[in-house]
């Protein structure tokens, strides 16, 4: 952190001038590439002006020069926490245009992956959170269980991170039942175990309290206006869920109970994802219950590539193999808006086709956009120190701000 | 058409159209829904008074993303989409204005905070202006760019480089220097109308004349 004065103070001069101080871009606590120019009147914060795009790739842009299904992978590398929950908004938007149904069995594991992907992001989120107000344990506890997470998703799709697993139409493999299973021993044993260990570190911690509570209040009026979602809304006590109130896929099947704030400071914030993950693992073991077998992808094959036995004997699936990923599928014209609630908040995706295999535009709603917007308005009258405690809080990943 | 895809089911579309467009008046430039989605478009001059109305009288709380598209083709090249959310309603919208490079579209900021950021990326991306934006800086391209990359003409490559010199101790940028040209394939088939000449169909126009 460089620090400079803004106004030299002549000796003896009883007037202090405003500091101007640069947080960032590189600081452990700003969770990636975050500049943020501070006003600091003593160690009260006065202003903050968040210097964002540092991570800027044009996502956007490179997408409309690849295929529907080229642009997939993408989607991974924007919110590199909870690759599956981007990827997610991606498949039901282009599902959307296609107007296309998807196998049951997809939909469930589609579910239990985003659910999967909720606990794994929460675990990096809570812990650097809990980290940046000054505690180490848990983070390194809380890691134990995002590296379980992380062996299942590279069992599921091959990946550790970017998964690329979710398609238009349904899943790009089926899972082993050992998978599945011992998804199921995981949620029994070593989840619950660990988890609630680490917590018990946490949410009643005296320092983590100080340094939480009554942090960056929000009203429930201020958290309709900028824009906020997630747990950041549900914090501020308005019960707001996508899975819930707008269910895609099984969700509508699931029975969960959505955790709301009562005082939306970022003590209720980090409580919120607490008990998500609670919810979280409820919702898993529902899918594990409920899993019919069948297929995994849509049998209609200008989507949904054949099987490679198929292509063995069949010339129409070789010609359909190979058109589709060359060429790839080309969707109805038109455009669509379709969000869910990923991890960190509403994550949506405005798809414009024109009739072609390429989009015309993709517009990705990140969840970091808005929140960072509001940590302005959220640490006027806060210590600098705060102000980590508040971006933990927000859960901001840069790669999905900037994109 | 039935509803055969899973992606977020919000409440019916039924009415809405109808309701909006007896509230929004001459406002209203046209509406449809497609895909599911309803999207209404309305003069650029009154955006700021058409989202008001929508928020204040219809219960739109949220200005949850704006969009900035380009057309390149049309007379007012751009179109800026606002998508609104009702939490209480469980309805989105989108709402649609158009404007040129020298047409300024009115600011939302004073119904939406949020519009802010919202608005200087569309700036910053496409060079559409937003009249009484308060802060209307580039938000994520690089300190002292020029250009708006997300125009269609501009090339995906883009014009500057920029790399770390040994000599200099500091980052400099130099024109853009490709060892291989970006490889665009064309999937349109010959039999589908392809507009250009395939190698070889001279022949047969020759034999014509």
């Amino acid at each position: 952190m460089s620090m400079q004065l803004e106004q030299s103070p002549t000796t003896g001069d009883e007037i202090i001038t405003n500091y101007t101080i640069n947080f960032g871009p590189q600081h452990p606590a700003a969770h990636g590439v975050l500049r943020m120019v501070m006003e600091l009147d003593g160690e009260v914060i006065e202003r903050i002006d968040p210097h964002v795009g540092l991570l800027h790739r044009g996502t956007e842009k490179l997408i409309e020069n690849k295929t529907y299904l080229q642009a997939l992978p993408y989607f991974d590398r924007l919110d590199y926490c909870s690759p599956l929950g981007m990827e997610h908004s991606y498949v039901l938007a282009i599902e959307k245009l296609l107007n296309l149904e998807v196998p049951l069995r997809a939909q469930y594991l589609r579910v239990l992956f985003a659910e999967l992907t909720r606990i794994c992001n929460h675990m990096l989120n809570m812990g650097s959170h809990v980290m940046d107000v000054g505690a180490m344990t848990p983070n390194l506890w809380l890691f134990e269980i995002r590296e379980d997470c992380l062996n299942f998703f590279e069992r599921a799709s091959g990946a550790r991170m970017h998964s690329a697993w979710f398609r238009p139409g349904g899943v790009h493999q089926d899972v082993p039942l050992k998978l599945l299973t011992d998804i199921a021993d995981w949620l029994d044993t070593r989840l619950p175990t660990l988890f609630e260990d680490a917590m018990s570190l946490v949410v009643d911690n005296r320092i983590f309290k100080q340094r939480n509570v009554d942090i960056a209040l929000v009203s429930r009026e201020d958290a309709l206006a900028w824009g906020f979602s997630g747990p950041m809304i549900r914090a501020a006590g308005i019960p707001w869920d996508i899975r819930k109130s707008q269910p895609y896929d099984v969700y509508d099947r699931m029975d969960f109970e959505i955790p709301v704030g009562t005082n939306s400071d970022c003590y209720d914030r980090f409580m919120v994802r607490v008990e998500e993950v609670r919810q979280s693992a409820r919702i898993m073991k529902q899918c594990l219950a409920e899993m019919p077998e069948g297929p995994i992808m849509t049998a209609d094959r200008k989507v949904g590539p054949p099987k490679r036995g198929e292509m063995k004997s069949s010339m129409e699936s070789l010609i359909h193999h190979f058109k589709l990923y060359t060429e790839g599928f080309h969707v109805p014209a038109g455009e669509v808006y379709v969000a869910t609630e990923s991890p960190k908040g509403e994550f949506g995706v405005y798809l414009v086709s024109d009739g072609s295999n390429k989009p015309y535009r993709c517009k990705i709603r990140p969840t970091a956009f808005s929140h960072l917007q509001a940590m302005d308005f959220m640490s006027k009258g806060h210590m600098l120190p705060d102000a980590t405690a508040i971006l933990g809080a927000i859960d901001v990943v840069f790669g999905e701000c900037d994109r | 058409m039935p509803v055969l895809h899973s992606a977020p089911k919000f409440a019916s579309n039924e009415g809405v159209i109808d309701a909006l467009s007896a509230a929004l008046g001459s406002m209203l430039v046209s509406a449809r829904e497609e895909h599911g989605e309803v999207v209404l478009t309305v003069a650029r001059d009154q955006v700021e008074n058409a989202l008001r109305l929508l928020r204040d009288n219809h219960e739109y709380q949220q200005l949850m993303e704006m969009a900035g598209v380009d057309y390149p083709s049309r007379a007012e090249r751009f179109e800026v989409v606002y998508m609104l959310l009702s939490v209480t309603k469980n309805h989105r919208l989108m709402v649609k204005v158009n404007a040129a490079e020298n047409t300024p579209v009115p600011t939302v900021t004073t119904i939406w905070p949020n519009a802010g950021w919202l608005e200087r990326e569309v700036f910053d991306m496409y060079g559409v202006i937003f009249a009484g934006n308060p802060d209307l800086r580039r938000i994520l391209t690089d300190y002292g760019f020029e250009g708006h990359p997300f125009r269609k003409d501009f090339p995906l490559t883009g014009y500057q480089e920029l790399r770390y010199s040994e000599e200099d101790k500091r980052v400099v940028y130099e024109p853009v220097k490709l060892a291989q040209d970006f490889r665009s394939f064309d999937f349109m088939s010959p039999w589908e109308g392809a507009e250009y000449v395939l190698p070889g169909d001279e022949k047969a126009e020759g034999d014509k004349a």
